[in-house]
């Protein structure tokens, strides 16, 4: 009886928060992996709303990836191995099936009993008891999606994985704090002036920005955990573009409190400021590389806004980027071989990848208003800033450049998007 | 187009009156019908002594610095008027003023953060050798983040790469 009641409750949680969820965004996809895997996702048993949630976050999961196909499932409600009958799905064309049943437990705890199996091989690939609190039903079916995903290609999943991004009505901003996917968002900062570049610590506990709340750039460091924040650099002029260690324990930052714009390096709680750019020119947009070593920026130092590498120790620096155009914004891809940077020629903005060993710029999106690109932990992902509708949107493209979407956030502009841990 | 636009912003300027941010849109002019009864009578009949930043017909009204794409120096047409701020604050030691940069939205937001700085460098410089003091300067950038015209167009950008001089 008590179960019951507790089942009800949550069940009305889930729809209230689908439902608003559905509100917030809507997701385009546009083309498709060189290869789909023909998966079945069947709505797992126990209770039955919980179960649809949970499978729409898996589904629309995989769908985004480009890499998946579903296969119907109608009419086929296998929930353990001993239901299966494997001719049933090769026959339909799954080359993988998702079974489960979910549990509420009494103290409201969602439990999900999960397994991948190969339907070719008629064997089990992965089986994992997925649970978490009764208002975290998306990270349920996140956590499943990132297992099918990670058993079927090999990589590791990102759909458990969380972006920032800032909105802008006007003259409000918001910086915010969603899933992968655009849902369950949240404001960490809510002001009238303009909020700039977010960038996760290497944990994920942690935020650095720029705001103009004082009237010119400053850079904050903000726990997500508390939501206590630190002036980390407030000098005098431009203190921006944030970028943290690996280690987490050290940033580098851009301040001009000794001229142009230069980079420096700051410890977390804004203590030992040391310069380690000194051209006199533009140096911005610091990133370190995976392994801490090197820094990529931005430098107009050869008369225009081109990409750089240089130690973090000091010592020589490198131009990466020539030919037409201009180049900025740069990040280095998670296995460290390349970077992502926007590319500008022409009047039109790209997203681009270049490889360190070959030099080779390789241009994954067709052009238009698109800035600050960030890579998914994964590498196979990269999110962007772009346009459509007049409004600013939140968009990706896969690293070989042959699935995109984009994201209508509910109203306003979103900008700034950066992936996090 | 930039001449054109400058022009349209002078007669704008001298139009506006004196002592007040400048109306610079020529895109969307708010109406200023107030501004300029208060003050249009008094043309003629200025014998009493009054601060040069007051006249709406000396170079001082004029408090902004435009620039082509991708420039931080201040340009020839430019010059006089930062002089003359120049002159004015060296024979005015008490006050004080903000230079404060910005840039058009093309560029990355960082770099059009840092390109507002040195465009607001660069006119603290031509200030204080024209005998301002550094104390008397602060310099702020807000790139593309406060546009003054919206648009992705030339219009819209050419007023937005622009450096304020605020008393």
């Amino acid at each position: 009886m008590s179960l019951r009641v507790i089942q009800c409750v949550a069940g009305l949680l889930i729809l209230l928060h689908v439902s608003t969820a559905s509100a917030e965004l809507s997701i385009e996809i546009v083309g498709a992996g060189e290869h789909q895997t023909p998966v079945a996702i069947v709505p797992f048993g126990g209770d039955a709303k919980l179960s649809q949630a949970i499978n729409d976050v898996v589904i629309n999961d995989l769908l985004r990836s480009g890499l998946f196909r579903m296969i119907d499932t109608e009419g086929k409600t296998p929930h353990v191995p001993a239901e299966v009958s494997f001719p049933d799905w090769m026959e339909r064309g799954a080359e993988a099936l998702a079974i489960g049943t979910i549990t509420i437990q009494a103290n409201g705890r969602i439990e999900a009993r999960f397994r991948l199996l190969d339907v070719v091989k008629q064997t089990e690939l992965a089986g994992q008891v997925v649970s978490a609190n009764d208002g975290q039903v998306r990270a349920v079916g996140h956590r499943i999606a990132d297992l099918i995903y990670e058993k079927l290609t090999g990589d590791k999943g990102v759909f458990s994985s969380r972006i920032a991004y800032v909105n802008r009505q006007g003259q409000h901003y918001r910086l915010i704090v969603a899933d992968s996917d655009g849902y369950n968002e949240q404001t960490v900062l809510s002001q009238n002036q303009p909020i700039m570049s977010p960038a996760w610590s290497p944990d994920g506990s942690h935020l650095a920005y720029v705001s103009f709340e004082t009237d010119h750039a400053v850079v904050f460091v903000q726990s997500l955990y508390t939501n206590q924040r630190k002036m980390l650099a407030g000098f005098g002029g431009s203190n921006s573009a944030p970028a943290w260690a690996p280690s987490g324990k050290q940033l580098a930052v851009v301040l001009t409190r000794d001229g142009s714009s230069q980079i420096y390096l700051i410890n977390p709680d804004g203590s030992d400021v040391r310069r380690i750019t000194f051209s006199g020119a533009i140096d911005t947009e610091p990133n370190f590389s995976p392994d801490g070593q090197f820094l990529l920026f931005t430098s107009d130092r050869g008369g225009s806004a081109q990409i750089y590498r240089m130690p973090v120790k000091g010592g020589a620096e490198q131009r990466l980027t020539f030919g037409e155009g201009n180049n900025f914004s740069p990040r280095h891809s998670p296995d460290g071989k390349g970077f992502v940077f926007t590319h500008r020629v022409s009047g039109k903005f790209y997203i681009a990848t270049q490889d360190f060993q070959t030099g080779q710029m390789e241009i994954l999106t067709e052009g238009g208003w698109e800035k600050k690109p960030s890579y998914a932990p994964n590498g196979k992902l990269i999110m962007f800033a772009s346009e459509a509708r007049d409004r600013g949107i939140l968009a990706t493209v896969s690293s070989d450049g042959r699935v995109k979407q984009r994201m209508f956030t509910q109203s306003g502009d979103a900008r700034e998007p950066v992936w996090g841990p | 187009m930039k001449k054109l636009v400058v022009s349209i912003m002078l007669v704008n300027l001298l139009a506006a009156c004196a002592g007040e941010k400048p109306l610079l849109e020529s895109e969307t002019p708010t109406p200023q019908s107030t501004r300029e009864d208060s003050e249009s009578a008094p043309a003629s009949a200025t014998e009493v002594e009054v601060d040069p930043l007051n006249d709406s017909r000396n170079i001082l009204a004029k408090r902004s610095v435009y620039y082509p794409f991708d420039v931080s120096a201040v340009q020839d047409e430019d010059k006089p008027l930062v002089q003359a701020h120049a002159k004015y604050l060296r024979d005015h030691a008490d006050r004080r003023v903000r230079l404060e940069g910005n840039a058009d939205e093309r560029g990355s937001n960082e770099y059009n953060l840092a390109l507002g700085q040195r465009r607001a460098e660069g006119v603290k410089k031509m200030l204080m050798l024209g005998g301002a003091k550094a104390s008397q300067l602060e310099t702020v950038s807000y790139g593309e983040e406060k546009p003054k015209a919206s648009g992705h167009n030339e219009s819209a950008w050419s007023q937005n790469r622009r450096t304020d001089i605020k008393y």
